[in-house]
């Protein structure tokens, strides 16, 4: 528990002199065990790796087969040539439906089902580890994971990208053109509404994972859920549905790349995102906080 | 509560009242009642399945009690579990570890997860555990590495890891060889002359006689005994062994005497019953000519009373 620690330990240090030192020291210290064994394990590091493989893999293919925009293939895959911070952007196309829903899912069917399999989960409660606090953490881990995921992604692409291609001014799907500068804002908003987007599914696991003991079990409902309801937002019968799914908007991050920015998609993803949290944050709870724990 | 009126709160490290729970149709722990004192050690005996390592859950408030009331260290549990449990070691159904950490950082999370430890002093409480059980040389190896004693013993460390007030090991020996368990016995030792109450539990009658000044023990969920291991040794009827070539003409004194004695070769056994003075059995041996060898009044061991009130001998589930 090396960096991670001491960074917690620094920060506990600080605080703990404060009448409000107890209350954040609670917070802070699981929290940097947490983030610290979640990270430095190599399951999540090899998970991490995958999803920084893809980017560079389609800049290899694009560079070595030399295609141009023949117009099919992901979204952006044809400016690339023309411009290597396009990279990113179709990477992150490409791993919203699958990659990026697989690895989350198993970060967050790990929480507490993970914790139980072990039997570590009843050490941690006896420590004692309040229930509530136990979930929040692990909350925070899987949104943390969310985050990395979603900022590798952009930044192996944004790499590998300035490396094989040329790399200039981006011109947005409305025609303007940005600089650097409002380059990196856009990717930054573009990563914070791609990891946002996962915050439900984040839940929807963290809840599934309180069910079982099993972590395979609970990291594969939580893909499978991903998938399905990806499946159901393409069935034209049941468009009335669709806004209530939480894929419905993965993909919708297009007008941020419009100047200027429309944020209509960003707030109803928000609101949709907040909500799906809120039910499954309090089932997980609900769920959590009365259960035997025989494992 | 008047339930709980065994013994005065202070002196009372767990007072345990109607302690049930109920798994579907199975009654796992039935109307448990006990006080473990301040400063004993205190043995929880039963073979496998017999509903301790439950009635331990319920302890330590991870398992809802069905019925029942349980006070740790003076306070109801789960409700003060915040407050109750940092002065309370645990091991609870064997060790558990992540296997990707190694010892150090094992016992280093699990001080994390503690509110109330300082995180300053972390390094030298986890250094300090590993120590006590011997660990140092393999701290830095991965759980994953380590031999099932290892694992016993890095579970202790966690439950050492602060000052505790009170100790609940739930089978510490487990899986260790008779060294680790020679040391896991003077580490307990140690622990409970430091005045912390040990409260172990095992299937191993001879663990429990070598360390503990109380025993309580459990059949099926029920508690069928308990008390200071001399009450529990007394409560135990007494034998009169009768050594004798005439073993038919001694059985047949003893029936007279309303005695029911067993014979074996030359010698005849008979349990005692409470009232009777042993020099008048052998005064009714010796008038009826019986030549008696040997004459001897034995207390049944400890195992012949374990076997007696959980009806096996073997750690089967009951």
């Amino acid at each position: 528990m090396s960096q991670a620690e001491a960074a917690a330990g620094a920060r506990e240090a600080s605080v703990s002199s404060g009448t409000g030192g107890i209350a954040r020291r609670r917070v802070f210290a699981l929290l940097g065990s947490e983030l610290g064994t979640l990270f430095r394990r190599r399951r999540t590091i090899a998970m991490l790796v995958a999803l920084a493989a893809v980017p560079v893999l389609i800049a290899i293919v694009v560079r070595v087969t030399g295609a141009g925009s023949s117009g099919r293939g992901p979204a952006f895959l044809g400016a690339i040539t023309d411009n290597g911070l396009f990279v990113a952007f179709t990477a992150l196309v490409v791993c919203i439906p699958l990659f990026l829903p697989l690895t989350l899912g198993v970060v967050a069917g790990d929480t507490i089902a993970g914790e139980a399999g072990l039997g570590t989960l009843r050490y941690l409660l006896v420590a004692p580890t309040g229930r509530l606090r136990l979930l929040i953490v692990k909350y925070v881990g899987v949104l943390a994971f969310a985050l990395a995921a979603t900022v590798v992604i952009v930044l192996a692409g944004i790499g590998i990208g300035a490396l094989l291609f040329p790399i200039g001014p981006v011109t947005l799907l409305s025609g303007d053109t940005v600089d650097a500068a409002g380059f990196f804002v856009r990717t930054a908003l573009l990563a914070c509404y791609v990891a946002l987007s996962l915050t439900s599914l984040g839940a929807i696991g963290l809840f599934i994972s309180t069910l079982t003991t099993v972590p395979v079990g609970a990291m594969a409902a939580t893909v499978v859920l991903a998938g399905v309801s990806q499946i159901l937002d393409q069935l034209p019968q049941l468009d009335w549905v669709h806004p209530w799914l939480f894929t419905h908007y993965w993909l919708g991050f297009g007008d941020l790349l419009r100047d200027p920015v429309v944020w209509d998609s960003y707030g109803q993803n928000a609101l949709l995102q907040l909500g799906y949290v809120t039910v499954f944050g309090a089932l997980a709870y609900a769920r959590f906080a009365t259960k035997d724990i025989l494992s | 509560m008047s339930a709980l009126a065994g013994a005065p709160r202070a002196s009372r490290a767990i007072g345990i009242s109607g302690l049930t729970k109920r798994f579907g149709r199975q009654l796992a722990v039935d109307g448990l009642d006990l006080d473990v004192p301040r400063g004993s050690v205190y043995g929880f005996l039963g073979p496998n399945g017999s509903g301790k390592t439950t009635t331990i859950r319920m302890l330590l408030g991870l398992t809802e009690p069905t019925a029942g009331e349980v006070e740790l260290l003076g306070e109801r549990m789960p409700r003060a579990s915040a407050a109750v449990l940092p002065r309370v070691g645990a091991l609870v159904e064997g060790p558990a570890f992540y296997p990707y950490l190694t010892g150090r950082a094992n016992l280093s999370r699990l001080d994390a997860a503690d509110p109330r430890s300082v995180a300053s002093t972390r390094r030298q409480r986890v250094a300090d555990a590993l120590e006590r059980v011997g660990l140092t040389h393999a701290a830095d190896k991965k759980a994953h590495a380590y031999s099932l004693g290892m694992k016993q013993r890095l579970g202790l460390a966690g439950a050492l890891l602060r000052e505790r007030e009170l100790l609940v090991l739930d089978e510490p020996s487990n899986g260790l060889d008779p060294q680790g368990t020679r040391e896991v016995r003077s580490l307990v030792r140690r622990l409970a002359d430091d005045g912390a109450t040990v409260f172990v539990s095992s299937h191993l009658l001879s663990e429990v006689e070598q360390l503990c000044s109380h025993v309580a023990v459990m059949r099926a969920g029920r508690l069928v005994a308990s008390g200071s291991l001399e009450e529990l040794r007394a409560t135990g009827g007494h034998e009169a062994v009768v050594s004798t070539p005439d073993a038919g003409a001694a059985a047949s004194v003893l029936v007279s005497l309303g005695l029911e004695p067993s014979v074996t070769g030359d010698v005849v056994v008979a349990p005692l019953q409470e009232a009777m003075a042993p020099e008048a059995i052998v005064a009714a041996l010796v008038a009826a000519d019986v030549r008696v060898r040997g004459f001897q009044i034995t207390s049944p061991s400890l195992e012949d009373r374990f076997v007696a009130l959980t009806g096996e001998g073997f750690d089967v589930a009951g």
